[in-house]
């Protein structure tokens, strides 16, 4: 399963690009699980993810909670809260 | 009618009011919301640290799409002859216009009230991020509970 993950903002400055192609195992399930696999790659995603609650996910451009399961999922983003306007 | 666009190049606030006004001539009330830079960081004029630049990142695709479903919920909650929702992108520097946001109706409750909800809404869903040059270097803006609190005001939908 390859997923286009983008990063944005703190989070893309952080991990140290703004997207990637990813094929984690069939036991990530989850967006949350994502964040936790892409957490475990490197010191630098280790501290992109480390304070969970401050991180919002969107799948294929659309809000989700980070419980969504990826399914058929093809675009993951995680970003911080928006603060346009 | 609609309009979302998000752009790199300068907002001119003026020029969209007249360009919407020119379109929506039958509408008796027309509501409009500009957001400019600030010069200050924070909540208080005084005693903020100055700002002098701001640079805003946005999801694209993603920045579009979601304006589009917060305009597509005004026009369901209210009677709008036109909505027009322009964000800016890039560097920007104090003073310059951020966001335009025009809802126009028969009359004026709804223009007003649509034009609020789609600015409340946007501060809390719409993907964009500042990032602003203080005295004390650059840094992300966090976001407002203020801000949280606005638009949940919103989440039961308008009789």
């Amino acid at each position: 399963m390859a997923i286009h993950v983008l990063y944005f903002a703190s989070v893309k400055e952080k991990v140290g690009l703004g997207e990637e192609h990813v094929s984690p195992p069939a036991s990530v399930a989850t967006v949350s699980d994502l964040m936790d696999w892409l957490a475990a790659r490197s010191p630098k995603y280790a501290s992109a993810f480390a304070n969970r609650a401050t991180i919002k996910s969107a799948v294929d451009q659309t809000h989700v909670p980070l419980s969504t399961a990826l399914g058929e999922a093809r675009e993951v983003a995680f970003f911080p809260p928006v603060t346009g306007g | 009618m609609t309009t979302v666009r998000v752009q790199a190049g300068p907002l001119d606030p003026g020029a969209e009011l007249n360009a919407f006004l020119k379109d929506t001539p039958h509408a008796g009330g027309i509501a409009v919301f500009v957001g400019q830079m600030r010069d200050f960081k924070g909540a208080d004029r005084g005693t903020g640290e100055r700002v002098s630049a701001m640079t805003l990142e946005h999801y694209p695709g993603m920045a579009e799409r979601e304006l589009g479903v917060l305009v597509e919920e005004a026009k369901q909650r209210w009677r709008l002859d036109n909505v027009c929702v322009i964000h800016r992108t890039g560097e920007l520097l104090p003073s310059d216009p951020i966001v335009f946001v025009a809802a126009a109706s028969a009359h004026r409750a709804d223009a007003l009230e649509a034009c609020t909800f789609l600015i409340d809404w946007l501060k809390t869903k719409a993907p964009f991020w500042k990032k602003e040059t203080t005295t004390q270097g650059p840094h992300w803006v966090d976001a407002a509970r203020a801000d949280d609190i606005r638009a949940a005001r919103w989440e039961k939908p308008a009789n």
